[in-house]
């Protein structure tokens, strides 16, 4: 049993199982920091995906591919910070809204474009990177890029003017706009810049896969947004968490076969979800205005 | 005071759409038509629902019968759907294409006694009475399976072979069945990896899920697999191209989804089982309340074995398979099914 864990193809599995739910996590710990609450990360997936599909298919290129996933991140991210920043509405309520219109506007368009609502025609995906002939399995661009946006992230929130403001209006909103820091607009860009990552975690489901498929997002947004908050809003720690829900997959695909504990594994990862948020694993502690739309006081 | 002047209009538009459509409906001649709900993996899966759906085309074609379809969503009310294809009154026959639809297509064909009703893999028990407007659309799965088990064990070089299945259910089940059971008799040292994507509906519609069941399995050792389960069976054929090995499509020659890479698919006149029923229902020969049955007997289930993959089966390995055919058809051999 150990050994069908211990090996480079395992690892592997993992890591690619990670990638859909590291990249939206890191894009919503901007989205949170800035004091936006992004559930619509799951809509957003699925829509990106969806647009990646549409654009390999026409232009079979894969370039272009991810470039309209990334394109319709931000327009759906966009659409969410406008109803929760400029019109200060309910975030959660805006959320649900962009999921559920994801849901259909996919399939819609699917029907128009590919004749079936439920499936798309087969695309080109992505070709492996071969300059490391030794780790066949690390031959993946995403990986790669992830990981490189894991430093960047780590870098700008914590290091840079632009992630102390964010964290700012994300903290104390009143305090920031004292001091002459347009709230709406570090807001906006929070949230874009979650419309962005989770635009790019779709186009590698659609490329992966080769196709769309409705509905194909499968709650991926949901558990990035856990482990998000599994890693204490920080970058490092959602992509931490996000490698253990993908070793956790991972491990109920090959535990199948020898054991009918494997269901029982992939509940592991939520479970510590629940037990993070009851607090008994470090505090868990969301930006102080996390969630609160920011009114200026009238004079 | 707005909200309301809002409503209002779009109350106004409804009815008068509404309106228009009836009249609309009131000038055309009635002709009798055929409905039809989708299993899960919906229409482009290139296996199961497009078999369906090429019965259907063959029908319009060959009969004249115009028909209309539902793609149920995730989680869609299944018996909604049927209802709906049932309350229209041009349509006088109506499919459920899959075991899903069991329960909700005896429900409805109790409610409209008056319309046909045929369901293709329904789960049928013989101490429950069929209603006597449905026709059950059954195939011997099992001893397809058994075949290209056979043909897998035959051809594997490393001696292990996978299968993945959607849904674990009775139905996924003889697939498994029938092809262990063929590699076992071919090849009694063969391995078989077997892996299933889910628990629900779902699972057949899940390549992302299938291309991982798949890499794993390959990576393990195994060098062919065979898939029944639907859409998710495209991930599988992702990761036979990705490391060029070989898979086994299901339901229909689904060669075209990997060319080179698919050694045979397990097929399963779902097509032509469709397109009879309409014929029957159109000639007034349909009969309800009873199962039809196809085997490998009649050509019910089959493997392909054709210009396409000829390349990949030698000539001894074929015959060896069409003699465990005969032996399947004389009863000589017992497929189990569970």
């Amino acid at each position: 049993m150990l050994e069908s864990i211990l090996n480079i193809a395992f690892l592997a599995q993992s890591l690619r199982i990670s990638i859909p739910y590291a990249l939206p996590a890191l894009g919503a710990t901007f989205s949170e920091r800035g004091g936006v609450v992004n559930i619509a990360l799951e809509g957003i997936l699925l829509i990106s995906a969806f647009a990646t599909t549409v654009g390999v298919f026409y232009t079979e290129s894969v370039l272009v591919g991810i470039l309209c996933g990334i394109s319709a991140g931000i327009l759906t991210a966009l659409f969410h910070s406008i109803v929760s920043v400029t019109f200060k509405a309910d975030q959660i309520v805006s959320g649900i809204g962009i999921n559920l219109f994801a849901l259909g506007i996919t399939k819609f368009f699917c029907q128009l474009i590919f004749n079936s609502s439920s499936n798309s025609a087969r695309i080109v995906g992505l070709e492996q990177w071969t300059f490391l002939p030794a780790l066949p399995i690390l031959g993946n661009p995403f990986l790669f890029c992830t990981l490189f946006l894991l430093l960047i992230s780590h870098f700008t929130l914590f290091r840079t003017r632009f992630g102390l403001r964010l964290r700012a209006v994300g903290e104390h909103p009143e305090a920031a706009d004292t001091l002459g820091i347009s709230v709406d607009k570090m807001r906006h860009i929070g949230v874009l810049l979650s419309g962005a990552f989770t635009g790019l975690a779709g186009a590698w489901l659609a490329l992966d896969q080769h196709s769309f498929t409705d509905g194909m997002a499968a709650g991926r947004g949901f558990i990035a947004l856990a482990a998000m908050i599994i890693g204490k809003w920080t970058p490092i720690g959602a992509v931490a968490a996000s490698l253990l829900f993908g070793f956790a997959e991972s491990l109920s695909l090959v535990l199948q076969e020898q054991s009918n504990v494997a269901q029982l594994i992939q509940m592991i990862p939520y479970l510590l979800t629940m037990i993070i948020l009851c607090g008994f694993i470090g505090r868990a502690t969301a930006p102080a205005a996390d969630g609160i739309p920011y009114e200026k006081e009238s004079a | 005071m707005r909200l309301f002047t809002l409503l209002l209009t779009i109350t106004l538009i409804l009815f008068l759409v509404g309106c228009a459509r009836k009249a609309d409906q009131q000038e055309q001649p009635t002709k009798m038509k055929v409905g039809l709900v989708f299993d899960v993996g919906g229409r482009g899966d290139k296996s199961f629902n497009d078999a369906a759906y090429r019965g259907l085309e063959k029908a319009k074609k060959e009969l004249g019968m115009d028909f209309e379809y539902i793609e149920p969503g995730p989680g869609a009310d299944r018996e909604a759907a049927l209802r709906q294809l049932a309350n229209h009154k041009d349509i006088a026959l109506i499919f459920g294409i899959g075991f899903i639809f069991t329960d909700d297509i005896t429900t409805i064909a109790r409610e409209f006694p008056s319309k046909k009703f045929a369901c293709v893999d329904y789960t049928y028990d013989s101490t429950r009475p069929l209603p006597p407007n449905l026709v059950a659309l059954l195939f011997r799965e099992e001893e397809g399976s058994f075949l290209v088990g056979t043909l897998a064990a035959l051809l594997t070089k490393t001696n292990v072979i996978g299968f993945i299945g959607g849904m674990q259910s009775p139905l996924i089940k003889k697939f498994e069945a029938g092809y262990i059971a063929g590699a076992r008799y071919a090849n009694p040292k063969c391995e078989v990896l077997v892996g299933y994507a889910g628990t629900t509906g779902e699972a057949f519609k899940n390549p992302g899920k299938g291309k991982e069941l798949a890499l794993g399995q390959y990576t393990r050792g195994a060098d062919i697999i065979y898939h029944a389960s639907g859409v998710t069976g495209l991930g599988v054929f992702e990761a036979a191209r990705e490391l060029k090995k070989l898979a086994i499509g299901v339901d229909s020659d689904q060669y075209h989804e990997a060319p080179g890479n698919i050694l045979t698919s397990m097929t399963k006149i779902v097509d032509t089982a469709v397109f009879q029923s309409i014929k029957a229902a159109k000639e007034s020969t349909f009969v309800g309340g009873r199962a039809m049955i196809f085997d490998l007997k009649s050509n019910g289930v089959d493997y392909v074995y054709d210009q396409n993959n000829k390349s990949l089966i030698p000539d001894d390995v074929h015959t060896k398979v069409e003699e465990t055919r005969r032996k399947i058809v004389s009863g000589e051999i017992t497929v189990p099914y569970q």
